[in-house]
């Protein structure tokens, strides 16, 4: 084999609680079109990030053709010839195809304006070799998410780039758009330009690449050649974790009583005819890739969206849910899968957080606020969930990850509902509190509280669920039974187109 | 948990975001007294307080759409419009009380136009409320033609020009009105919800908040606040002028950002607001005991704002 283009070598990178990434080595070759698999948190977008200088790695080298480097920012990685095009593409919607393609890069007159004429010539070169047709006038806004990829392929060329990563690049495309991006691709390959391929999809990635690298928690646990390499195989590295042993056990199993029916939802952005029913004190799993729709389907349960069709029995009775606030007055709580975007209010203590959604609850004449009942409900919290604060007039910005979600947990749970959606619930909190968190699930649940589970890590679903609810693409793909449910039936049943 | 409740009062102060802005404008008061010695002249600083109060009110207004991430550039022309309202129906012979409360409603339904346009229709603050400012501005022109309104009824005029315990009565409105508005903020679930749409909307919504009622609301104090101050004017001036308030929406805006007020939202006081509104006051009034040009007056409170945003960004750095 000749040098490789790009090696990585024992990279590692840490955020707060999380090992990101753990010893990775990785290398491509001139002309290779190489895979990377992995589940949702493996650790592939951190990865893209160090290979574009957005994050510097904490320990291990980058060689560019043989040289050790060191990337500091995009712009230096562009320049020694790697491009990117992130899974949300990076344009300008406002400014037109041509402006995209060469901002930053204009080609410019004697007298210094941008030479239009020029940019014009050398634009309809690229895409004439890229074999599309993109109307160079227009916003790229108002293109197709496709069109819009092959310009960021175009700016790609145009920067001559070497490598070019690509991060989900068909997540949005349609059947015949993927097909045309291949084609793209072997082409970009016979040029010798080097692609790193990321999907989750593992059809694709056996017809376009070369050579396929799984990883999981952050390591790299295996590399096949893809011509070697069957699907079985695949799934099984992606998810080969062994179980942990700190999920905590259900004492009591979920009643056969039904006490919610959710009956052909649909609403946007693209939920179509979602149905399935929930039993009183059971935890009902929802797996599915990032962009499954769980979490839109959450937002149109509780009114946060409002639905086009479909109809919600609570109880027997059936209910119109059409804001937050119906929601939480039904007894439903929604715990958002971004606590400190969807969840906190971060400059506001913890008691002001916790008391939240129950105002009514807690205030008096003239509409004021009762500080005392407050500080009793939160007291009782800290104390419930064991929150680490200083105190109930603590901000929550100062609290840990884990200890800021057990607010968001008290919010809800002052709301004494009797359906919890829990969406992510221990996104980026460490290993401890997330056990924590676990053991308040399972415990609710022991309680008779239902709990609709939706999250990308599936030991955590496989090991908590009572069922399991597999989404892909808005709709409800397949419901597993308890003695039925395990990370290769989940990741199967999300790959069987 | 006792021992936080029971810090010493000084240290409480200080623990307040307000304690240095406070701090600023009694070192700018010593050093203006120190320049022009008649500054701490009683009837001097009645004149300033009774300017501060008017900024004020219209500034508390501001307050509470701005916690919330908003703005409203209509204060000024509501008030103009309020005033011109008030005015015509006393001098059109209606009793002083209909003729206030005309006035007031005035304010209140020009802020609930704003607030419709904000939260119903999605218009940006910054555009609806720039609207209104023209648009009110537009209407109190057609009205007066541009001629004052005259005939304001003798015994009103006491409200701008009179006072109660030798103060003057506006900055009495001023101290009734901020207390008012400080109760709001700070102990009720309103206020509550006020600060929290400021410091994450999405949040506050997902939590069964009706953020959309809050906002209209909150314009709807600002265009009442307005025109508080536009009725009171026209008891000061003895009639209503067609261009009372403009550029009011700045010194309100000012008043605020210098009283430590986060235009993206969420934090704000009023106590923070009547500092503003006072440092504003007595610059003014200091430049001109000094007989410094009025032109630097302008120039000056740019700066001081400025300087009050810089401040604001050391300190939460």
């Amino acid at each position: 084999m000749s040098e490789p283009l790009l090696a990585l070598k024992h990279i590692s990178k840490s955020f707060p609680g999380v090992k990101a990434l753990d010893d990775i080595d990785l290398s491509v070759q001139k002309g290779e079109v190489v895979g990377l698999l992995g589940e949702n948190g493996a650790g592939k977008s951190t990865l893209v990030k160090i290979i574009s200088g957005v994050y510097t790695p904490d320990s291990g080298d980058i060689f560019w053709q043989d040289k050790k480097i060191k990337l500091k920012s995009i712009m230096e990685a562009q320049e020694k010839g790697i491009a990117i095009i992130f899974q949300e593409l990076n344009n300008c919607p406002n400014l037109s195809a041509l402006e995209n393609l060469f901002l930053g890069h204009e080609i410019r007159t004697s007298a210094n304006f941008v030479d239009f004429r020029a940019m014009k010539k050398k634009a309809k070169e690229i895409f004439s070799y890229l074999d599309v047709q993109i109307p160079l006038e227009r916003p790229v806004g108002k293109l197709s998410v496709a069109l819009q990829q092959m310009i960021e392929i175009g700016k790609a060329l145009l920067a001559d780039a070497k490598l070019i990563v690509m991060d989900e690049p068909t997540s949005s495309l349609t059947d015949k758009e993927v097909q045309k991006l291949f084609q793209i691709v072997k082409e970009l390959k016979e040029r010798g330009i080097a692609v790193i391929f990321i999907s989750h999809k593992l059809e694709e990635v056996f017809i376009i690449t070369d050579r396929i690298v799984v990883l999981r928690d952050g390591k790299h646990v295996g590399e096949l050649k893809t011509s070697a390499a069957t699907q079985d195989e695949l799934v099984a590295l992606m998810v080969g974790r062994e179980m942990h042993s700190f999920f905590s056990k259900r004492t009591k199993e979920a009643s056969d009583e039904t006490i919610l029916k959710i009956e052909n939802f649909s609403g946007p952005p693209y939920i179509r005819g979602v149905s399935f029913y929930l039993r009183k004190g059971e935890i009902l799993g929802l797996a599915g890739l990032i962009g499954a729709g769980r979490t839109e389907l959450a937002l149109l349960m509780i009114g946060a969206e409002q639905k086009t069709s479909g109809n919600m029995v609570l109880h027997g009775k059936e209910i119109d849910v059409r804001s937050p606030w119906q929601a939480i007055q039904h007894g439903i709580a929604y715990l958002s899968e971004d606590r400190k975007m969807k969840s906190l209010v971060l400059q506001m203590p913890v008691r002001a957080n916790i008391t939240m959604a129950i105002h009514s609850a807690v205030t008096g004449a003239l509409g004021m606020l009762d500080r005392k009942k407050e500080l009793e409900v939160t007291n009782s919290f800290i104390r419930l969930l064991d929150i680490k604060t200083s105190g109930p007039e603590q901000t929550v910005n100062n609290l840990s990850g884990g200890n800021q979600q057990k607010v968001v947990l008290a919010k809800w749970l002052a709301t004494k509902p009797s359906i919890l959606i829990l969406d992510e619930p221990t996104r980026g909190i460490d290993v401890h509190a997330k056990a924590e968190v676990h053991k308040i699930i399972t415990d609710l649940a022991d309680k008779g509280t239902s709990i609709i589970l939706i999250s990308s890590e599936l030991p955590e679903i496989v090991a908590l669920s009572d069922r399991v609810v597999v989404m892909h693409e808005g709709q409800v793909k397949s419901v597993l039974e308890k003695k039925d449910i395990s990370q290769e039936n989940i990741m199967s049943t999300v790959f069987s187109a | 948990m006792v021992a936080q409740e029971k810090k010493s009062i000084l240290a409480t102060l200080f623990s307040y975001r307000e304690s240095a802005i406070f701090l600023a404008l009694i070192i700018l008061m010593a050093t203006v007294t120190i320049f022009a010695p008649n500054f701490m002249s009683g009837s001097n600083l009645y004149l300033v307080s009774r300017q501060i109060s008017f900024v004020a009110v219209v500034a508390f207004g501001e307050l509470f759409v701005i916690l919330t991430g908003g703005i409203d550039l209509s204060v000024g022309s509501v008030m103009g419009l309020s005033g011109v309202v008030a005015a015509g129906a006393m001098a059109g012979g209606q009793s002083i009380i209909l003729s206030v409360l005309l006035g007031l409603a005035t304010g209140i339904a020009l802020g609930l136009i704003n607030g419709l346009l904000i939260s119903y229709v999605r218009i940006a603050p910054f555009i609806a409320t720039l609207g209104m400012l023209s648009f009110a501005r537009g209407v109190i022109l057609i009205v007066t033609k541009g001629w004052p309104i005259t005939n304001i009824p003798k015994p009103f005029l006491i409200v701008g020009q009179g006072d109660f315990l030798s103060l003057p009565i506006p900055l009495w409105v001023m101290i009734v009105l901020a207390a008012v508005a400080h109760f709001l903020l700070s102990r009720t679930a309103f206020g509550r919800r006020t600060y929290a749409i400021g410091g994450n909307e999405q949040a506050t919504f997902l939590s069964g908040i009706n953020v959309k009622k809050i906002k209209v609301f909150l314009y709807m104090i600002s265009g009442f606040m307005a025109s508080v101050v536009g009725i009171i004017l026209i008891a000061r001036f003895n009639s209503a002028q067609a261009d009372t308030g403009t550029g009011w929406e700045l010194d309100a805006i000012a008043a605020a950002v210098i009283g430590g007020t986060s235009l993206s939202g969420g934090s704000g006081s009023i106590f923070g607001v009547i500092i503003g509104a006072a440092i504003m006051g007595v610059i003014r009034n200091g430049l001109v005991l000094m007989r410094v040009s009025p032109y630097w007056q302008t120039a000056v409170i740019g700066i001081i704002i400025v300087l009050a945003a810089v401040l604001d960004r050391i300190k939460n750095k």
